[in-house]
């Protein structure tokens, strides 16, 4: 197999909190395949923005590795940083904050391109703008509005063509469709999945929608309290997935078909509990219907449960 | 004989008006709701949703939103002529609403048990302290926080709680209708689900009429019988859950609604989205609203409104419909 265009190795961020170390992320391991899609999902505070940034640079790992073309990026300086920045970029979830409102859509497009110095020359920068602005779905007649002119689906675009303006090969969509309305979300996933294709994009794609991540993805890792518990291609996660949080996560997407009400069926009890040093054992003990006196003192690791699958999980050991 | 209605509105049309233009938010919507029942009132932003909700609680913002056509009547009280008086009395016992986002309706400076006391304190005169407090532990045992936490400050709370606390809130004087805002968007999904799942029992456990109000078709799928779809103001389709869900004919809206939505359960790789935006709220378009975003668009579509199609309880709002046209366009 072919090394893996990105892959973190035991990654971990600390947060130093007046209340002790906040584990956002705890030992992750992932690895994507050049043209492929990781689906990253998880509810809120479980550490998949974290993981984003932290793969990124944008937030300085505590211990672990990136590795990126095989090369171990963490720890690099700025300077280091600089040449690969220009392969990796990310679309942020809020195009109502991630956008700067005192620059026109055409100045927000062409700000990396000026920073990277791709082109030069307004008028070559400019038409490189257009084409973008082309590839993305704006028209034309957008470039010199500000962003606050725009809707949501369109501000999206414009974040869209910002992250492809430096031609990368690596982009972390983070939750890029959670702020928009269905018909809306409809438009960018298709997008975005046009893009890939075209333009053969590699993407790590967070969110909190499991029925996206399954649109999307190739393969999928789901999250828990900083800890990846169980990770498979994608397909085979819906048919078969094997961890208590994954079910139970599956049994509460409300479905938009009508069935016999099954009242109380699948759903989980309690919340996500407290990051800051968190007790030793699974962290999903608590809410766990099977957990037992193992989890709550032993580490798991991800084992294959069966071939490509791999579950944190006592149940399969 | 037939029982009156809890909730009736009849041709509702609401206005936003500032200096520079006027929104048209709500435009014509007619609603009927008998005690039990839940209402899921689907539509995407800007569709008059909330609009509505607020219509009924007589809630718009003073001065530049206004009713300037039709009639809301609440149990026999007709909401827009009554006094300011009256309609306290009304806001809190027969209907209260819960609003989307949990983290702005609380009030950060008192504490959550005199927050739902205050509701207890307020509709039922004369109520001891005691009967006040008993109230308070009671309602909180049955949204699922335990008594002992009255005396915590929102903040306190995680999401989920805060909505729980808020739902209490909105319960505490059992009224006969509940406004959902979006109660649930705001949430993760397994806390959606357990939110979900305890305002289900609520309702029948109170015998409350409920509005719920969202753009999750998933959501309103479990928890709905009657389902009205919104778009620019108007409400393009209506009719029970099954006709809505399992029904021969879509209006060309809620089929795109549907093909928006990723289904896990099926295997696609390309979503069917509807095509461009809604349309501006002031300056709404002639004809049917939908027209320009209307894969089945005809000429007189972009003329004419769209004529009521009643088919037993099921209401399509198209001209489709009326022209028969169930064959091949519809399939």
């Amino acid at each position: 197999m072919s090394i893996p265009l990105i892959e973190t190795r035991n990654l971990k961020k600390y947060f130093d909190t007046p209340r002790g170390m906040l584990h956002a992320v705890d030992g992750v391991n992932i690895s994507i395949q050049a043209g492929n899609t990781l689906g990253v999902v998880g509810e809120s505070g479980c550490g998949k923005s974290t993981l984003g940034r932290t793969i990124l640079q944008l937030i300085k790992p505590t211990s672990g590795e990136v590795l990126y073309n095989g090369q171990n990026i963490a720890g690099y300086n700025e300077r280091q940083m600089a040449s690969i920045r220009r392969d990796m970029q990310i679309i942020f979830q809020d195009p109502f904050s991630s956008l700067n409102p005192r620059m026109t859509v055409r100045d927000i497009i062409a700000e990396p391109i000026r920073v990277c110095k791709l082109c030069h020359g307004n008028a070559e920068i400019y038409e490189r703008v257009n084409k973008l602005m082309d590839t993305v779905g704006l028209a034309s007649r957008f470039e010199n509005a500000y962003p606050h002119e725009l809707d949501g689906g369109r501000r999206q675009r414009i974040g869209i063509a910002r992250a492809l303006a430096v031609e990368p090969k690596f982009i972390v969509c983070d939750e890029p469709v959670s702020a928009l309305d269905v018909s809306i979300q409809a438009q960018i996933l298709n997008l975005l999945m046009d893009l890939q294709s075209d333009m053969g994009l590699t993407y790590m794609f967070i969110t909190h929608d499991l029925s996206v991540v399954k649109h999307i993805s190739n393969e999928i890792a789901v999250m828990y309290l900083g800890q990846c518990v169980e990770r498979v291609n994608s397909d085979r996660l819906f048919e078969n997935p094997l961890h208590p949080y994954t079910k139970a996560l599956l049994a509460a997407i409300p479905i938009p078909k009508l069935m016999p009400r099954k009242r109380g069926a699948g759903i989980i009890k309690g919340e996500v509990s407290n990051p800051i040093d968190p007790k030793p054992g699974c962290r999903f003990a608590s809410r766990c219907p099977n957990a037992s006196e193992r989890c709550l003192s032993e580490e798991l690791r991800l084992v294959e449960a069966e071939p490509g699958h791999f579950v944190a999980c006592a149940l399969y050991e | 004989m037939m029982s009156e209605p809890i909730l009736k509105i009849e041709n509702l049309h609401v206005i936003y008006k500032t200096d520079e233009s006027t929104v048209y938010a709500v435009n014509g919507v007619d609603l009927e709701l008998f005690s039990g029942e839940t209402l899921g009132l689907v539509g995407e932003t800007g569709a008059g949703k909330t609009t509505t909700a607020l219509s009924i609680m007589r809630l718009l913002p003073d001065k530049i939103g206004k009713v300037v056509h039709g009639s809301i009547t609440l149990e026999g009280t007709d909401v827009l002529t009554a006094t300011e008086a009256d309609m306290r009395l009304l806001r809190g016992s027969t209907v209260s609403m819960i609003f989307q986002d949990p983290m702005t309706s609380l009030n950060p400076t008192i504490t959550v048990g005199n927050q739902i006391g205050e509701v207890l304190y307020l509709h039922r005169p004369g109520i001891s302290h005691a009967d006040i407090e008993a109230g308070v532990d009671n309602i909180l045992e049955m949204v699922g926080i335990p008594a002992g936490r009255k005396n915590d400050y929102p903040h306190q709370f995680s999401g989920g709680m805060k909505q729980r606390i808020v739902i209490a809130i909105a319960l505490a004087c059992e009224p006969k209708l509940l406004l959902a805002d979006e109660p649930t968007t705001a949430l993760d999904v397994t806390i959606q689900a357990q939110v979900l799942e305890m305002m289900n029992e609520l309702k029948d456990k109170l015998d409350t009429s409920m509005i719920l109000i969202t753009h999750d078709l998933g959501v309103v799928a479990q928890t709905c019988d009657k389902v009205a779809i919104m778009y620019a103001g108007e409400i393009v389709e209506y009719g029970t859950a099954e006709d809505v869900f399992n029904g021969k004919n879509k209006h060309p809206y809620t089929k795109g609604l549907f093909g928006s939505i990723p289904d896990f359960t099926k295997k696609a790789y390309r979503l069917s989205p509807i095509e461009g935006l809604m349309p501006d709220p002031t300056d709404l378009p002639a004809g049917c609203k939908f027209h320009d975003r209307c894969p089945y668009c005809m000429d007189i579509c972009r003329t004419q409104n769209a004529p009521a199609i009643r088919e037993g309880s099921h209401m399509i709002r198209c001209h489709l419909m009326a022209a028969g046209g169930k064959g091949e366009a519809w399939e």
